[in-house]
């Protein structure tokens, strides 16, 4: 039986993870530009993944398929994977990470807007635990070719070293840390210097700056479009540069400037497109501010002082897990109860 | 001048639909074979009928007399025969009756003799009686009895006085038209209101989709010349018509749930009903009649005059409902209820009779899970955060639901409108405050019957004590006796005559007050009780009967 309101708004969850993946396509495209088209190969491999776990999913809890499938957002979650996976991972390594962040993360946990994780991030960082040599692997811009790719992703054996590139963060991190017991003299050159290595850019990685500023305009776009608030990427670039920003101030030959930190990595993605996956993250305004704020500050951490390249992965799912007490905690004045 | 407004947190923009029905002056109707008057139309007690059937009433004759000061008298819409007093189908979702009275006109519409009130010389108190016994109350949907809203606040005076012309409902233009075609009379109303309240100033809010109307006001008191009213247009965003949410913009003031607005200096009515009140004090006419917009899917989209009693298929008929028409709604497309049923009487809460068609109101896409987008939250008027409601509504943890605020929501239909998972939330939110109504009430039927219990065997243990006692007295008497008549007389008896009704009195008293501290305590959800309400919660009522084997059921309350 139908009550009021009779009229709806024409929104569907559809549009809006259609308008999510739109969003992606400048970042995607600074990616193949610079990078190659093999990321189109794994984005279409996690898709499918996607697809097919999803499908698999619904029938055995009895779901309707055909209403949940076009609901498009395992695509969202594939394409986070794909494109926080390195480009050059074997195929059954996206494949298995996919399956895992729909299967288990998502399904298991009773599906479209259940999971208490993000799926894509669960995914990544049981990944990098498993196969934290595989997950390394970051081919600088240009140093590969299609084909190459191809044969990386699609073929058997591999040769680990000779296409092992760290990503800058990590190339960095490695540089300063051996650089501790370097000469003195070049000491307060350090961290600037290394930067003019062949590994960067102007301001980040070489190429991943640009992938970044594709990010950054589709997620203000996003903004623009009112599917996300402003909140979440603010608080997170903002605690992100000024604790880079403290540490950069304190030490400049030891740590790198706020500004590579926030084009570096996964920042931007994770600042407009991760972090602000309603259903794992916080809903009041108060709550995305401490949500994303806390999550810069355990990715800055990570980065700095951890093991992996990225921290990002690692502060989403921590705190995913603080979002309930967040929310709670937070809860905004109801009408007429405000302080003025 | 330009006056600061304030916002309200949320809202929508649905399409206003109201263009259709503004092309064409308020008509009249002609009158329909029969009458179905309920007793019951405002918030409050139930009108006693006042007439039998066989009875001849004349137009205006009083046929249900206010029940206590809470309530509000109907009147005759128009002269002829009463040919039952029987229980109706009212105009509600539930299809629960109410009873009403049937009135066969005789054709003539002939008044009977007015009471007539001279208005200067009246005290406010008379001016109040008068009004309840005219039957005038809130058209703007909540027909709440209007004389007990005519009182100031503690102070004796008013700062301001709101007056509610915003009309945000999608399709509902009854109060535009009445605007611009009554402006006049209603200012008239607006400073008879303003005199009883003694509001230092009265501020109309128009939303500004409605030009002519504004303009029409704004001639009106130019004309008049009275000071301190003024007329404001006011951003149109759906529910800027809430009284709370009219009553934020214009004066920045948020009256929270629960509490009364004069408290705040602040009194709110609709445009409809001053112009009532005006035709009540100016003219003698109790409340027969309102102004009704007909519109969806009809051919012509219009606003009549429609008598209170008059079958609403008798009126769509005049603007001509097209043949795939599937409903009435009575109301808006925002809030408005289903009705069960196409002739049922239009009645002093009927602002609208919305035609519905499947092709006009698809029913919605399929119901999708939360995704926790916060849409609801950014769109709730009350700062709400529906889908948390909605979580614990589902796992039917009422007491969280509360937490939540609850009892805050106004059902406006915001957070339906933008939810992109299609989710029907103030469904949800009506389901849970009825569960909750009924649970208290249950609740108090409980304590009634323990109460009752616990009186019970009081009393038995009392007569227990009594007749120990009036034996002991007899076996003292006995023994004294014997004694006396061996020695001198001895002490008094043990038993006190009279004794008896001081102690009821004592036990009386003090279960009336803890009575009285429960009523205190429990948080009273019940004290709502606008018609449609109370026919929610009578329909639960009935649903949980059904379900649940009569011995279970508590003893009625209210015999304690
Ligand atoms: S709008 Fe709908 S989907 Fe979004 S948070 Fe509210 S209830 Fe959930
Ligand atoms: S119906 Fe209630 S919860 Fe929903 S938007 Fe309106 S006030 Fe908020």
């Amino acid at each position: 039986m139908i009550n009021s309101p009779y009229i709806r708004k024409p929104a569907s969850v559809q549009s809006v993870m259609l308008q999510v993946l739109l969003a992606l396509v400048p970042g995607i495209a600074a990616y193949v530009w610079f990078f190659g088209a093999g990321i189109l190969v794994q984005l279409a491999i996690a898709s499918l993944a996607a697809v097919a776990g999803e499908a698999a999913m619904l029938a055995i809890r009895g779901k309707p398929k055909a209403l949940f499938l076009t609901d498009l957002s395992a695509i969202v979650t594939a394409w986070l994977i794909a494109l926080t996976f390195p480009p050059i991972a074997p195929w059954w390594l996206t494949v298995t990470g996919t399956l895992l962040a729909v299967v288990i993360v998502k399904q298991l946990y009773g599906g479209l807007g259940q999971n208490p994780f993000n799926p894509a991030m669960a995914a990544f960082c049981l990944m990098i635990v498993a196969y934290p040599a595989l997950m390394s692997q970051w081919p600088a811009a240009g140093q590969l070719d299609f084909k190459a790719q191809l044969d990386l992703i699609f073929g058997g054996v591999r040769q680990v070293d000779a296409i092992t590139g760290a990503t800058p963060l990590d190339a960095l991190r490695t540089a300063l840390r051996s650089a501790v017991s370097a000469d003195s003299e070049l000491h307060g050159l350090r961290a600037s210097q290394l930067m003019d290595g062949p590994a960067f850019g102007a301001l980040g990685g070489k190429g991943g700056e640009w992938v970044a500023l594709g990010y950054l305009l589709g997620g203000l776009w996003l903004i623009q479009r009112r599917i996300i608030t402003w909140h979440i990427p603010a608080a997170f670039c903002g605690a992100l540069f000024v604790t880079a920003g403290l540490l950069w101030g304190l030490r400049p030959e030891s740590f790198a400037s706020p500004l590579f930190h926030l084009a570096s990595g996964g920042a931007m993605l994770g600042a407009f497109f991760i972090l602000t996956d309603p259903v794992s993250g916080a809903t009041t305004a108060r709550g995305k501010l401490l949500f994303a704020a806390g999550a810069a500050v355990l990715t800055y951490v990570i980065r700095a002082f951890g093991a992996y390249p990225d921290g990002i992965a690692f502060a989403t799912l921590l705190m995913n897990i603080l979002v309930p007490i967040i929310d709670m905690k937070t809860q905004a004045p109801v009408f007429g109860h405000k302080k003025d | 001048m330009l006056r600061k407004l304030f916002k309200f947190h949320g809202g929508v923009k649905p399409q206003t639909n109201k263009e259709q029905s503004t092309t064409t002056p308020i008509a009249p109707v002609p009158l329909p074979d029969r009458l179905v008057i309920p007793l019951h139309q405002s918030v409050g007690g139930h009108p006693r009928p006042l007439v039998q059937p066989g009875d001849r009433v004349f137009k205006g004759q009083r046929i249900g007399g206010a029940d206590g000061n809470l309530s509000s008298a109907v009147h005759a819409s128009t002269s002829g025969i009463v040919r039952d007093v029987l229980p109706a189908v009212m105009p509600h979702t539930s299809g629960l009756t109410t009873l009403s009275v049937v009135i066969e006109p005789d054709g003539e519409d002939r008044w009977g003799e007015l009471d007539r009130i001279n208005v200067r010389a009246a005290t406010p108190d008379e001016l109040r009686d008068y009004l309840r016994d005219a039957g005038v109350v809130g058209l703007g949907g909540a027909v709440f009895p209007s004389h007990l809203k005519l009182k100031p606040g503690k102070e004796g005076s008013l700062d301001t006085l709101v007056i509610n012309g915003a009309e945000c409902e999608p399709f509902i233009t009854c109060d535009d038209m009445l605007m611009r075609e009554r402006a006049a009379d209603m200012l008239k109303g607006i400073s008879a209101m303003r005199h009883m309240l003694q509001a230092r100033e009265v501020l109309i809010g128009i939303e500004d989709n409605k030009p002519e109307a504004l303009a029409a006001i704004q001639a009106a008191l130019s004309a008049s010349g009275e000071k301190g009213i003024e007329a404001i247009a006011i951003p149109t965003r759906y529910p800027a018509g809430g009284a709370k949410q009219l009553i934020r913009v214009l004066t920045g003031i948020e009256v929270p749930h629960g509490r009364r607005s004069t408290d705040f200096g602040v009194q709110c009515f609709n445009v409809g009903t001053a112009y009532s009140i005006h035709d009540a004090l100016e003219h003698g006419r109790p409340l027969l009649s309102r102004v009704v917009t007909v519109a969806g899917n009809v051919k012509a989209p219009r606003n009549y005059e429609v008598l209170i009693g008059t079958p609403m298929d008798h009126v769509v008929r005049l603007a001509g409902a097209r043949h795939d028409t599937d409903r009435y709604i009575m109301g808006g497309p925002m809030m408005g209820v289903r009705m069960p049923a196409f002739d049922v009487p239009v009645v002093k809460a009927t602002n609208c009779i919305l035609v519905g068609s499947p092709a006009l109101f698809p029913p919605p896409p399929p119901e999708m899970p939360c995704i926790r987008c916060g849409e609801c939250a950014k769109a709730c008027p009350a700062d709400l955060a529906p889908f948390e409601m909605y979580w614990f509504s589902r796992a039917r943890n009422f007491g969280k639901t509360q937490e939540y605020h609850l009892f805050d929501c106004i059902e406006c239909g915001c957070c339906s409108f933008v939810c992109p998972s299609h989710i029907p939330l103030v469904d949800y939110f009506r389901f849970s405050k009825s569960e909750i109504w009924a649970r208290e009430r249950e609740k108090e039927a409980a304590d009634t019957a323990r109460e009752r219990f616990e009186f019970k065997n009081l009393r038995q243990e009392r007569e227990k004590q009594e007749k120990a006692e009036k034996l002991a007295a007899k076996a003292a008497a006995t023994r004294e006796k014997v004694a006396g008549e061996t020695a001198a007389p001895g002490a008094a008896p043990a038993a006190k005559p009279g004794g008896d009704d001081a102690k009821r009195a004592l036990i009386e008293a003090a279960m009336e007050k803890a009575r009285q501290q429960k009523a205190q305590v429990a948080p009273k959800n019940t004290d709502v009780t606008n018609p449609g309400v109370q026919a929610e919660m009578a329909a639960i009522d009935a649903r949980r009967a059904a379900l649940e084997p009569p011995t279970e059921t508590p003893p009625p309350a209210g015999q304690a």
